[in-house]
């Protein structure tokens, strides 16, 4: 009987393994084909001699390079810079007492429930205004500071006992002594999780970059992706291949620091 | 704490962020707001004075507009069944998971989670070729259970369940995470109670699990809502809106409007009105979680 219970629960567990990774398997296995070789019937799930060709026309032809440096760079940039003052407002709200802190801090968790969209609209008029529609300013202002980021990294700073603080203070460092030498040490953990978070969230971001990036050559991964999707409809192994140079790096980041990620989904997850 | 009176160093460390955020955010979404009450067009984004105030007029047209009235129930399709069709994945999952015979956890956990942290258009892609009406693998699969070829995405009919089927796909294993923290923070104790008293494992998951799971239910149905009715690159990866606007989104028309066609005004108009569902939602989840707490 519990054996009986034990092969069934695991059969149901394999079963579900199996659809869930079939996309990405076969996104995998389609972009070592050879050009027209996954337009057939049956599909075929083995490429009868791989190859590299799409790869090669991706970079040759196609100008990959360039779109993967754009999502690097911006990723890294809107990351680091997000990182910073994300964790210096996070802290100020933690540790300093000042008029009108909690009403603030209350305002800003509030406004967590306008939708992103609703902003974008004017935001792409200044931009315009500003000169910055398709330049990397125009992806990283929007994404330099964030209430989520703020909120984790005081929920987070809180718990560090004021005595450290005191006793620092009192072997003469300043307050940005403080920040730098001790609180960001302190935060290391959250600090980790809110970098994947972000340079998950601006790798992968596509509405925005769509809107803001109006010349070919500064499309992030995923916008020139949709855009290559549009014209290679019958390119079926050009496009896996694409398709498996946007999400590696991603699912790279995630193999390595998954502990990270998946603690910051429960920090989030208890956010009331 | 820090002594304030001695030290302004707090403004100095707030400054960047509540900056970048009132004048990239706040500003923003009042402009919005005001927006939605002109006839912003293309002329004006060269000359913003040739916009003009015209009351409730893009509410009005909006109402009067088949399009959205399209795009809104398509997206309630999408939160109506697609919302509680991945909400009952996670949980069954977790269960899965959760269990204690089960070996290799952390491994199944990983690739259940693989396809949420995956780029929504590159899936979008992927998934464009399985529902390839010829040579895709879905209908290949269907066709050894003897069912016939589905235009998967050409289909009015069957766009939407394809695209709800991408996206259960790809979110499920994030609410899955969230209710095996739940599941684990269930005592051991009130189960062997339960053991002791009789219960069998149905009764055990209906009166133990599910309304001590209660709680994280509610969070993840409000956060899962909130995120489908945000619903935009699946449709614009794979069906452009289409077949017949049978996929058509409100961000979807919220993006037609305001950055194919230069109707800004009226662009503004349908995002404050997805503003408006996502904060109705929010406030029926705040009423709740109050009764619960009583």
């Amino acid at each position: 009987m519990r054996l009986a219970r034990g092969l069934t629960v695991h059969l149901l567990i394999v079963l579900l393994a199996v659809i869930t990774m079939a996309p990405l398997v076969w996104m995998v296995v389609a972009s070592f084909m050879a050009n027209g070789e996954a337009s057939a019937f049956p599909p075929p799930f083995i490429p009868k001699q791989p190859t590299l060709d799409q790869y090669v026309q991706l970079f040759t032809r196609l100008n990959l390079s360039r779109y993967l440096l754009n999502s690097a760079f911006l990723s890294v940039a809107v990351t680091f810079i997000s990182l910073v003052i994300n964790s210096m407002a996070g802290y100020a709200f933690a540790k300093y007492r000042f008029a009108g802190r909690d009403g603030i801090f209350k305002l800003l968790i509030a406004s967590m429930i306008i939708p992103a969209q609703v902003t974008m609209l004017p935001l792409f008029l200044m931009l315009n205004k500003m000169g910055l529609v398709n330049t990397y300013f125009g992806v990283i202002i929007p994404g330099m500071a964030g209430i989520f980021g703020i909120f984790l990294i005081r929920q987070y700073a809180l718990s560090i006992p004021d005595s450290l603080i005191e006793a620092a203070r009192i072997d003469g460092a300043g307050d940005f002594r403080i920040y730098w030498s001790l609180i960001l040490p302190l935060c290391k953990p959250i600090l980790v999780t809110l970098a994947i978070f972000t340079f998950m969230g601006t790798w992968n971001d596509f509405l925005w970059p769509l809107i803001v990036m109006t010349d070919d050559s500064m499309y992030t991964l995923p916008v020139a992706l949709a855009n290559l999707s549009g014209e290679h409809v019958q390119d079926t192994e050009l496009m896996m291949a694409g398709s498996v140079m946007t999400v590696m790096p991603v699912l790279t980041v995630f193999m390595v620091l998954q502990k990270y990620y998946l603690s910051g989904i429960m920090a989030g997850g208890v956010k009331e | 704490m820090a002594d304030s009176s001695r030290t302004y160093a707090y403004v100095v460390l707030l400054a960047p962020a509540l900056i970048a955020i009132a004048l990239f955010f706040f500003v923003p979404v009042l402009a919005a707001f005001v927006l939605s009450f002109t006839d912003f067009d293309i002329y004006a984004l060269g000359n913003i004075g040739v916009a003009r105030f015209v009351g409730f007029r893009n509410y009005l047209q909006l109402f009067q507009d088949p399009l959205f009235w399209q795009a809104l129930r398509n997206t309630i399709y999408f939160l109506l069944v697609g919302g509680p069709l991945s909400i009952a994945v996670s949980l069954g999952t977790a269960l899965l998971l959760n269990a204690k015979l089960v070996r290799l956890k952390a491994l199944f956990r990983f690739l259940y989670f693989a396809p949420v942290v995956t780029t929504l258009v590159a899936v979008a892609v992927v998934w464009r070729f399985i529902y390839h009406p010829r040579f895709g693998i879905l209908n290949f699969l269907l066709s050894l259970i003897g069912i016939n070829p589905v235009d998967w995405l050409g289909d009015p009919h069957w766009a939407m369940p394809a695209i709800i089927l991408l996206a259960v796909w790809k979110g499920f294993g994030y609410n899955m995470i969230i209710f095996i923290a739940g599941l684990q923070n269930i005592p051991t104790s009130l189960y062997e109670a339960a053991s002791i008293d009789g219960a069998g494992g149905w009764h055990r998951f209906r009166y133990i699990t599910l309304p001590m799971l209660a709680p994280t239910t509610l969070f993840i149905t409000v956060i899962t809502m909130i995120g489908y009715f945000q619903l935009f690159a699946e449709p614009y990866v794979m069906t452009q809106g289409g077949p017949l606007n049978s996929t058509l989104s409100i961000v979807l028309l919220m993006y037609q409007q305001g950055f194919r066609w230069w109707n800004m005004g009226y662009s503004a108009a349908v995002a404050f009105v997805l503003f408006l569902l996502i904060l109705l939602v929010s406030l029926v989840q705040n009423r709740l979680q109050r009764r619960a707490a009583h």
